[in-house]
Formats: C-alpha cells, structure tokens, sequence
C-alpha cells in the first residue's frame, strides 16, 4: 500500500524536509521577488520620469500627428492622430512581412530543389546564389538594391513605358488601379461560390478514388471554376469593372497604382536573403528522406514529379517547419531595417518619427516590443499548429 | 536605426534605476570625469562636421568647446558623439549626453514635456526649400504634388505638412534618417524638393556633386531658433551652458576677441574688466574659476569669430549675418549685461 505508506512518511518527515512543500515555498518566494522587482522599477521609473519633467501616460496617441507618412493601408493624413500612425507603421510592417515570407517561401523552395537536381548547372547556380546572399549582411543588400540598383532607373518624365498602361521609374512602379463598378459585388459573391464548390470537388474526387481507383484532374477542374465562374458572372453583371491608368502630370504619375521604391527594395532584399536559408532548410529536409523512399516509389511507377510531391516533400516537411518558423521569424524582425531607406514600417514611423515628436521613449518603445513579440508569437503558434499537423502519424 | 532603439532601452533602464544621478549634478560629474559629453549631429558643414582631420568644427561645435573653456579650462576637453535628430532628446535624457548641441528648434513641446531646458539662441533659422533648377520652379507655391525629401523627427516635418496643408496643396513625403541620406535621395531624383532649416539647405547644397544645378526658393515657412539644450532639473548647470552662450555674445559687443583679450585685460573699460576678470563672488556662485568668460573669448573667440570662421564670410557657406547679427547691428543677437 504504497500510498498509506506515503502518507506516514510525510507525517514523520518535517516541512523543510519535505521536497513537495519545500518547492512550492520556494516557488512563492520566487513569484513574489519578482513582482516586488517588477513592482519597484515601475514606481521608481514612474518616479524619476515626473521628477525630470517628462510626460508620461498614452494619451499622446489622441493627439494630432500632424507629418505626412509615404504609404498607408488606411486613409491616412497629417490630421490623424498618432495612435493612426502606429495603425499604420503596423499595417506596413505587416505588409512587408507577409510578402516576404510569402515570396521567400516560394524562392527558397524552388532554389532548395534546384540545388539538390541531377542538371549540374542548375545545381551549381543554386549553390552559388545559396553562398552569396547567406553570407552578405542583410543591410549592405537593402542598400544595394535601394542605392545601388533602382536608383539607376530614370526620373519620372523620362518614364519607362509599358503599353502605355504601367510605368517604371526612381519614385516606383505606377500600375492601372481597379475601379469597382456597380455589379461588382455579384463577381466577388461568384469567386467565394467557386471556393466553397472547389472544396466539394476534392471532396467529392477523393472519395471516388478511394472507391473506385479513378483519379480526377482535381487541380486543373479547381482552376477552371475559380476563373471561369467569376469571369462568366462578371460578363453577365455588365462587366463593371474600370481601370484607372496613371497620367503624368505635374512633377509625377497621379491616379493608378503605386509602389513606391523603398517598399520594393526592401521586399527584394528581404526574399532573396531569406531564401538562401530557406533553400538550405529545404535541401536538409529532402536529403533525410531515405534514398529507399525514392526507389520505392519509382518501382511502383510513379513519376519524379509525384514522388517529390507525395512521398519525399511530406516527409521532408517534418524537418522542414521547425527551422522554417525560425526564418519566418527573422524576416519579420529584419523588416526593421526599412528605416535605413524610409520605408515607413512600425520601427520607422513610430519608434521613430513618433517617439520624437512626442518624446514617450519609454510607451513607444514598449508598443514597438510588444508588437513584435505579438507577431512573432502568433506566427510561431500557426507554424506549430501546422507542424502537429504534419507530424507523422505513427499507427 | 538600431541605434535608437539601443538609446531608448538606455534611457528606459537608466531612468528605472539611476534615481541618484537626478541629484548628481553635471558640473561636478564633469569635473570629476575631465572632459564634456556632447551631442552634435552626424556632419552638417558649419554647425557640427568632424574636418579632414577627423577634428569637429562649426558654429555648434564652438558651444561644446566654450562650456568646456568655462568649466575644465581647456576647450579641447570634449567628447563629440553624432546623433541623427530622432535619436537627440533621449541621449540627453538618459545622460549619455551634457550638452546638446545639434541645430534644433525650440518649440513649447519640447520645452515643456521632454524634460529638457533651451539654454539659448545660437543661431536664428526659418525652414526653406531647395529644389533642382531644371525644375523650373519660382516660388514654394508651385509645388503642389511634388515628392519632398526630409529627415524624419525634425519640426521641419511638421512645418512641411502644415504649410502645404494651408496652401491646399498636396504632397509625396520621403523621409529618411540623417541629411546625408537626404541630400542622396535628392541628387538622385528619388524627390523634387529638399526641405530643411535654411542654413542646412546651404550647406547641404556643397555637399552636392553638382551645387550650381540646385537652388534655394525665396520662401520662409516657419521660424527656426536653434540653440543648445540641457537636461531639466539641474540649474547650475543650465547656467553655466546658457552664460558660456551669453559670454560669446557680450564678447563680441565688447569688441573683445581671441586675439586682442590679452591687452585688454589691464583695460580701464568696467565692462570688460569685469568680463575677463570677473571677480567677486559671482564666478563662485557659477561654480567656476574666475577666469571663465576670459577662457571661453581666449580660446573659441566670441561669437562674431565663431560665426565668420564657421558659417560667415570666412567660410565656404558664406551665410550672410542678417538676423543673426548683433541687436546693435539690426540683428536678433542679444545677451543679457554680465555684471
């Protein structure tokens, strides 16, 4: 009867003696040593910031900003406030960010395979753009392609053309912007339709080929709904949809789309960098794959293209996600660096600009920080998430 | 760019703990280190640029060097740090600087809720535009739609967004950390204009590889008094900076200079005397040697010297004196009697 026996035990031994006890003393003690240290910063902070004059508190962010900012996602101007600016320094960080892991995502998977092919040139230009850009500072490459590279490009009344429609030069890209007519509403309806029926086709397919061995063309069906569906009511709604083409007039193009050059040259820097790490990453994850796994799979007749697609890259996944969440993660927090040209993400327009207007080193700062480990959390949740996911299932 | 962030966790953590340097004051922490922290910008010809020899020198720079002439005897004794204009005010605060000494504006925001005291006017400024002569534009007003470039965290932000705003005019702004990276995006087309104090426009524009293709525009948005700032709560200190200040002023009313103050020392004059002997209890109050204001004249001239030698005539900016001229010569320039 072990559990009588402990008992007795615990009423022989005395409370210093007894590990349980002893550790939860320990662990109170501790809790309260930190609150009381956290507790004292926080007063004497408060303390010293009132005795030198400074303001404290957050109610700056309903003041008016009273700068311009270069890009925003919301309508934003010089009389909006400075809790806008950080909407906006927020909403280009994760503009800049969410572009980026999407395109070094896809970068970095296409070079990992490259760098693993049978083709010796391929694999050898994989290797070399895998050695340069893993091993120049992030930095010196943001301002290479901003300094460097597209000031090359020409001033704006010496544009280049393209069809008389989009328009390149050293202040950005001026594409058409999509005017939405009336009716419009009816296309976007037909896309979610042609989503929710894709969902049912693979459905619907996978469950045919478990009965009856017939595979679908799933992929290329799925691509003709999401277009032709649309498209089809888009024709029938009165095809209300406008483009507006940028002019130029006065000093610049007006109207259309812009991407302006600081948002490009960093996206540019920031995907080709990561993407040597994510080649890398990618090349780790297929080689662990045992070779058997490949013959097998050929032996059984299936083609390279569905072998790497269904036996080795699944498997290679579970290696893959854990170091891919940490790149994610670095290119999130590299997106900082968009001060060093003006880019106006978060670091640049609120750490920066904003703390200086309104001197609240100590709530800008910590915003900033709180952003950022919010990002990174949150992207480190999904990531695990999705590795559970992928986990294998072992039966 | 990380080093602001790195300033600010300073002063986060300095101001959490260093509770006793509030009481410390800077006079005797100098004395007591031997030489002046001070805050200058990253290289602005005439007002704070390190020359060929790596030695910093302007109108600024001269500030840092009196208040060291005043308070350690030598105005050698300084240690210059470049600050980019968003990384200035936390530096002082957190106490990596003494003095700032950075072309900046006082404006009522700054005084009041940064902690910080102006201790002077150095320099009266207004913001101005420059712009490519190609262009062919005569006046600010025609500027509606252009890109500006514009050093971020400078009221010169601020003052850009509301003059266009007041004119219903519309504009692109292109901001980056420090004048350098702004008269870059300039030179390669990346803005139409550059605005800056007026001063800073005319030394940017040597700075350019091409200065005859750009000009200044006639127009003066705002009014731009710069001058050094100290940390709040340490009066002592406050005055000192703000008398080394006054003493280059009242030097040069005095006709007093580096060169000439030696032979006027046994002079009849009871202004003068009393300016390079001050004797009495006043200099003791200061917290400084009797010699003060003789030191700052003898070894960084007065502030008519300080102005040729830097941004004046006998420069190659070549500003011209206008306001910044003596109030006996229809300038702004006035300090208060040293007695």
């Amino acid at each position: 009867m072990p559990e009588n026996k402990h008992n007795l035990a615990a009423g022989n031994v005395s409370f210093w003696n007894d590990p349980a006890k002893r550790s939860l003393v320990f662990q109170a003690i501790l809790f309260l040593a930190v609150f009381a240290v956290g507790y004292i910063i926080y007063q004497n902070t408060q303390h010293n910031l009132e005795s030198r004059g400074i303001t404290t508190g957050f109610e700056f962010l309903d003041a008016e900003a009273g700068f311009g900012i270069i890009q925003s996602l919301i309508p934003y101007d010089e009389t909006h406030s400075y809790g806008t600016t950080f909407i906006v320094g927020l909403l280009n960080t994760i503009l800049v960010s969410a572009l980026g892991v999407f395109f070094a995502t896809i970068l970095g998977f296409l070079i990992g395979v490259a760098r693993l092919s049978h083709n010796w040139l391929i694999a050898r230009v994989a290797a070399v753009y895998i050695e340069i850009f893993r091993n120049i500072p992030l930095l010196l490459q943001i301002f290479f392609w901003y300094f460097a590279v597209l000031r090359l490009l020409p001033g704006p009344r010496q544009s280049l053309e393209f069809a008389d429609i989009a328009f390149l030069n050293v202040r950005g890209v001026y594409l058409p912007s999509p005017v939405l007519g009336e009716g419009f509403g009816w296309v976007l309806a037909a896309l979610v339709l042609a989503l929710i029926a894709i969902f049912f086709i693979k459905r619907w397919a996978k469950r045919r080929q478990n009965e009856t061995g017939d595979q679908f063309p799933v992929f290329w069906a799925s691509l003709g709904v999401l277009i032709g569906l649309p498209f089809i009511v888009f024709l029938l709604s009165g095809a209300s949809l406008q483009w507006e083409i940028p002019e130029l007039k006065g000093f610049n193009f007006r109207g259309g789309l812009t991407i302006i050059p600081e948002l490009s040259a960093l996206l540019i820097a920031l995907t080709i960098y990561t993407a040597a790490f994510i080649a890398e990453i990618v090349r780790s994850g297929i080689e662990s794959i045992s070779k058997g796994q490949t013959e097998a799979a050929r032996a059984l007749g299936v083609s390279p293209g569905k072998t790497l697609q269904l036996v080795i890259i699944p498997q290679a996944m579970r290696v893959i996600i854990p170091p891919l969440t940490s790149q994610y993660l670095n290119l999130i927090k590299n997106s900082s660096l968009a001060t060093a040209i003006g880019y106006p993400d978060l670091v640049s327009v609120f750490a920066g600009t904003t703390l200086n207007q309104t001197g609240q080193a100590i709530e800008v700062i910590s915003m900033t920080m709180a952003v950022y480990l919010t990002l990174s959390l949150l992207v480190s949740l999904f990531m695990n998430w999705y590795n559970k996911r992928m986990a294998l299932v072992e039966r | 760019m990380k080093k602001i962030g790195l300033v600010a966790a300073a002063t986060a953590i300095s101001v959490s703990f260093a509770s006793a340097s509030i009481s410390a004051d800077t006079l005797s922490t100098v004395k007591k280190k031997g030489y002046l922290n001070c805050g200058v910008s990253t290289g602005l010809p005439g007002f704070s640029n390190p020359d060929d020899k790596g030695k910093w020198q302007g109108l600024d720079v001269d500030v840092c060097r009196a208040v060291a002439a005043a308070t350690l005897g030598s105005e050698k004794k300084v240690k210059y740090i470049p600050l980019t204009a968003k990384e200035r005010f936390t530096a002082l605060q957190s106490g990596e600087i003494d003095i700032l000494s950075r072309n900046t504006t006082w404006t009522l925001t700054r005084d009041v809720s940064l902690g910080l005291n102006f201790a002077g006017v150095n320099y009266y400024d207004g913001q101005g535009f420059m712009v490519s002569k190609s262009l062919g534009v005569k006046s600010a007003k025609e500027l509606d739609g252009a890109a500006v470039c514009i050093q971020s965290g400078t009221t010169t932000e601020l003052n850009l967004a509301d003059y266009f705003r007041q004119h219903g005019m519309k504009y692109t702004p292109v901001v980056f950390d420090t004048s350098d990276q702004t008269v870059k995006g300039f030179e390669a087309g990346r803005c139409d204009v550059l605005t800056s104090d007026q001063s800073q426009l005319y030394a940017l524009k040597i700075k350019l590889s091409k200065p005859n293709n750009a000009m200044v525009l006639p127009e003066i948005i705002s009014k731009e008094p710069l001058g050094p700032v100290v940390k709040q709560g340490d009066d002592k200190w406050f005055n000192i900076v703000k008398w080394s200040l006054f003493a280059m002023v009242n030097a040069e009313e005095l006709s007093l200079t580096s060169d000439n103050i030696d032979a006027k020392k046994k002079a009849k004059n009871p202004e003068v005397k009393r300016f390079v002997q001050s004797d009495g209890p006043i200099a003791k109050q200061l917290g400084l040697s009797q010699d003060w204001a003789y030191q700052v004249v003898k070894q960084v001239g007065n502030y008519g010297e300080s102005f040729d030698r830097n941004v004046g005539k006998n420069s190659p900016l070549n500003i011209d004196r206008g306001v910044n001229a003596l109030w006996s010569k229809g300038g702004f320039m006035y300090a208060p009697p040293m007695r």
